[in-house]
């Protein structure tokens, strides 16, 4: 039997969308609804599972199987998920202020047990269903609703956390960026592990333009490098820009004074995450922001499969349970 | 020792006795529950009934010779049926100073006191606070039978030969302890033999040869020394035929979870975060991955509780546990669960709080956070076993109505269920009544899928990922009637709040109706749940035989309700609740059913009893008559 071909609208449920016209989110089903036919895995053996926030509605939107949980949390749900059924695709979606901020404990154990999961963080850099409150990821001094004389916090990345806690799998995009967007969903899909995917995407409404500097076309040349395995760091309009490896830093130099030899080499598969944690660390505007996988390690054993083959060997070794066994086993007596 | 039944000659003095109380009390290092539970399993073994309680501080180690570092194990064994681990002990072993200060209390007038001499030094005075030597006190002699016995030098010398270190050798003088008291209330040495080559016999020989022989030599110093003089007997129980184990609440909890799961062909997959006085039911279930059964000890607890929900909704057993603290950080999680409407089980092993509280203490101090610790209305069914064996059957029980009713269910134990242990008949599970999962196949293209349609249970449909089909999205958000789809509407909220609670009130028509000990209507009604049964029927046993017009209805389901409760408790004059809380249970039942119920409370980490619940039924029996006498006169 071969699977009947979906398109993209075979994946949108009957629910009216309902984010804010404008919205960066709707590039992001857009391109999650273009990108999962490709994928060949039936509907109904995907699980959207999300928390609270703008983002974390994108279940209602996705005609799979879905749930919208609770502030943080989705990360909890996804394990229990998937432990018990590893048949299924799960997809975490998230946001800055629901994965860093109030689910800061479930997204780093989420990482470091490497569930085979697919989690989208939604970065706006802003808490906005909540109307404008800073989030973990605004900038310092940002005014908010919140912070009326400027955020004193010091903003947390997402890409440093996820290597620090020893994730398998990170990359970026952007919203607006959808080829790329769209490519980086499908690899993270691929990926055998935990899969984080930050995407830069726009909130119109409290934040608008935080992030233009990579989000829009006529700049982001020269404020973002596109990673690619095996290639030589480049960026610029003209592409006339790299970043050298020195010491224990990185620069950005012109390709006019430096060899194309000399640029650092991208190494997705490296095991050890230094040289991949000082790209996640390039800020703008001092430095330009890597997009793409920063990070992509295979053959790292996955909780899934571990907690199932535990399981499994204990059957093999002990055979299957028998309850009557277990209750009568042990120290017995008998009263007549 | 509640009365002397025989009295032997043939040189050997041995009285046979109906039954036995003695606590164990040492420094928290000293061995002390391992001796009680090695006594209770012999005396199980035995055919006595027991019932046991442990006690022991929250700290690992608490400061050595400390008062506060004292750990106790308390066993009742007796030739007839008992519930409870006796209240006066008949016999104290210490092994220092600060174990005799802390519990010499609860000694019965002429109980036997046997003291480690060895532990009895000014070190150990000053460690306890003691002035002076407690044992050489006047009153110990004319109150107690005392014998002191150099149980350290004694252990030392009957392991001297096999080479162990002082320290190595010290550490076995609770199995010569052991051997004493086995000898003094003529236990088998036999399943501690067994129980210590299965320990440490392949392990550790030395340490095995050791242990066996420090009992061995406790053993026959009572045996050899005119000392005691006297030993006792006691004889099996007459309990229903059938074939008997001993078991552990938090055991049988979790033998009970693994056999819903297997019942109900459901894996189960149990997800907590450790906790005292929970964390056993982890460490047991670990032991059962080849029923299928996957332990997920997460990141903290509300992810330990997200986690079962995940499980329940891929259509497995989602189980999580905790005990009070941890039941508060769930709250969130299990209000999604009322929402999400899937089925799993939540169980609160209660210790004292608030807060942190007393945490290797026992209390009933959660029921009202079970009933409504969750923001908006969001009822769930609560279960409350009565025993450590009846631990078993709850989590069977508490399973079946989450499937049935597709919701959570909150099994309330507590620290004294679920350390304690008592005699289990081990069931049939072939002739036990299997539980039915039913997950619609999605077989009608032409309709469309209605995940919060309802069965006559008012139950939705279990639909689980992977059914093709059937694609459906859930969440916190209040959802509309049958499509499930996000909806505001204020009359379909109310239709949808009522629906939940409606749900879980008509549980209380599948339920058996509630069972008294005793006259179904009268002068007094106990009102009882959890833990305390095994003291409050005792206390009203011993009470109807003095002719007392009381009787007792314990609770094994605290919501729903049993639905014949409000006519019982009306048809008594005076209904008394007796709580470990200041009157969780007596608010929820005056508010119910505006009966006007006495409290009997008490908060002080303990378990009731039985005399200070005979107390109070006797002084309220006596009020009733007074007010009678009061009414003719008037």
């Amino acid at each position: 039997m071969t699977l009947p071909v979906l398109k993209a609208a075979d994946f949108a449920s009957t629910q009216e969308v309902r984010w804010c016209p404008g919205c960066g989110d709707y590039s992001i089903l857009a391109q999650m609804k273009k990108v999962l036919p490709e994928l060949g895995v039936p509907r109904e053996k995907i699980v959207f599972i999300s928390g609270i926030g703008c983002s974390s509605r994108f279940p209602y939107y996705m005609n799979t199987y879905g749930m919208h949980s609770i502030h943080g949390r989705a990360p909890t749900f996804a394990t229990g998920l998937k432990s018990t059924r590893p048949d299924l695709m799960v997809w975490v979606i998230t946001g800055d202020g629901d994965a860093l901020s109030i689910g800061g404990n479930h997204f780093i154990h989420m990482l470091r047990r490497n569930l085979d999961i697919n989690v989208v963080l939604f970065n706006n850099r802003i808490y906005g269903l909540t109307k404008g409150q800073y989030s973990p990821t605004s900038s310092e001094g940002q005014i908010t609703k919140s912070t009326p004389m400027g955020a004193i916090d010091h903003p947390l990345s997402p890409l440093s956390v996820a290597l620090g806690a020893e994730a398998t799998f990170v990359a970026r995009s952007i919203d607006a960026y959808v080829t790329h967007l769209g490519e980086t969903l499908r690899r993270a899909a691929e990926h055998k592990g935990t899969s984080l995917v930050e995407v830069y995407q726009n909130c119109n409404v409290f934040n608008d333009g935080a992030m233009a500097y990579a989000q829009e076309k006529s700049q982001r040349a020269d404020n973002v490098i596109e990673l690619e395995h095996g290639k030589p760091l480049i960026f610029g309009k003209d592409r006339d820009k790299g970043i050298r490896l020195v010491g224990s830093h990185l620069e950005v130099v012109s390709l006019a004074d430096t060899a194309i030899d000399d640029l650092l080499i991208h190494d997705e598969r490296a095991a050890n995450p230094s040289i991949q944690m000082m790209l996640a660390r390039m800020r703008y505007p001092e430095m330009p922001e890597p997009i793409g996988v920063l990070r992509a390690v295979a053959g790292v054993p996955t909780y899934d499969d571990q907690i199932n083959h535990q399981v499994e060997l204990a059957k093999a070794k002990h055979g299957i349970g028998d309850l009557q066994a277990l209750v009568s086993g042990g120290d017995t007596w008998v009263v007549k | 020792m509640t009365k002397i039944l025989s009295e032997s000659g043939n040189g050997k003095n041995i009285h046979t006795v109906s039954g036995i109380t003695v606590r164990l009390c040492g420094d928290s290092g000293d061995g002390m529950q391992l001796l009680g539970t090695q006594l209770t399993n012999t005396s199980a073994l035995a055919g006595n009934d027991v019932a046991t309680f442990p006690d022991f501080p929250a700290e690992i180690r608490a400061p050595r010779g400390t008062r506060a570092g004292v750990s106790g194990f308390q066993v009742q064994f007796a030739s007839e049926e008992i519930f409870t681990p006796g209240d006066l002990l008949d016999a104290l072993v210490v092994m220092n100073p600060a174990a005799m200060v802390t519990n010499l209390g609860d000694l019965r007038k002429g109980g036997i006191l046997i003291a480690n001499e060895d532990g009895f030094n000014d070190k150990e005075f000053k460690l306890a606070k003691v002035d002076s030597n407690p044992l050489e006190a006047d009153v110990i002699e004319q109150s107690y039978r005392l014998f002191k016995v150099p149980m350290t030098k004694l252990t030392r010398d009957a392991v001297s030969e096999l080479g162990l270190s002082n320290k190595e050798s010290e550490r076995c003088k609770n199995f010569f302890a052991m051997g004493l008291v086995y000898w003094l209330f003529g236990r088998s040495l036999e399943p501690t033999l067994r129980f210590i080559d299965d320990k440490f016999g392949k392990k550790l020989p030395d340490v095995a040869r050791a242990n066996a022989a420090a009992l061995q030599a406790g053993w026959s110093y009572g045996e050899t020394t005119e000392a005691f003089g006297l030993s006792y007997q006691v004889e099996a129980a007459p309990l229903s035929p059938g074939t008997y184990r001993n078991i552990m609440g938090n055991q049988a909890l979790a033998w009970g979870l693994v056999a819903a799961s297997s019942l109900s062909g459901k894996e189960l997959f149990y997800s907590t975060y450790p906790i005292t006085p929970a964390s056993d039911v982890l460490h047991e279930l670990t032991r059962y991955k080849n029923f299928g059964v996957r332990t997920f000890q997460a990141e903290d607890e509300i992810a330990a509780c997200g986690a079962a929900i995940g499980a329940a909704f891929g259509g497995g057993m989602g189980v999580t546990a905790s005990s009070g603290p941890g039941i508060a950080l769930k709250g969130e999680a299990m209000g999604l669960g009322v929402m999400l409407e899937l089925p799993m089980i939540v169980i609160n092993v209660q210790r004292g709080g608030p807060s942190t509280g007393l945490p290797t203490k026992t209390e009933q101090s959660d029921l009202l956070q079970a009933m409504f610790g969750r923001n908006g209305e969001a009822p769930l069914p609560i279960l409350a076993p009565q025993s450590p064996g009846d631990c078993f059957a709850i989590a069977i029980e508490a399973w079946r109505i989450a499937v049935e009713c597709m919701t959570p269910v909150m099994i309330l134990s507590d620290g004294y269920i679920a350390n304690g242990s008592e005699p289990w008949k081990i069931p049939d599970m072939t002739q036990h009544p299997r539980i039915n999962v039913v997950h619609p196949d999605g077989a009608d293209p032409e309709e469309p899928f209605m995940p919060y349609a309802r069965d006559e249970n008012l139950a939705r449909p279990w639909a689980i990922p992977g059914t093709p089909g059937l694609m459906h999205r859930v969440g916190g958000l209040e959802k509309e009637d049958r499509t499930g789809n996000i909806s505001y509407d204020p009359a379909n909220h109310q239709h949808m709040v009522d629906t939940r609670a409606r749900k879980i009130d008509e549980i209380a028509d599948r339920i058996p109706p509630q069972e008294v000990l005793g006259h179904d209507s009268g002068d007094i009604l106990i009102v009882s749940w959890g833990g305390t049964y095994g003291a409050c029927h005792t206390a009203v046993r011993r009470c109807q035989k003095a002719g007392i017009s009381v009787s007792h209805a314990h609770l094994r389901y605290l919501n729903p309700l049993p639905s014949n409760l409000g006519d019982l408790l009306s048809a008594f004059k005076t209904v008394v609740v007796p709580e470990l809380n200041t009157g969780q249970l007596r608010m929820l039942l005056r508010a119910k059913y505006l009966v006007d119920c006495a409290g009997f409370n008490k908060v002080q980490g303990k378990p009731f009893s039985v005399h200070e619940l005979i107390d109070e039924i006797k002084a309220q029996a006596e009020a009733l008559q007074n007010e009678a006498v009061h009414h003719r006169a008037g």
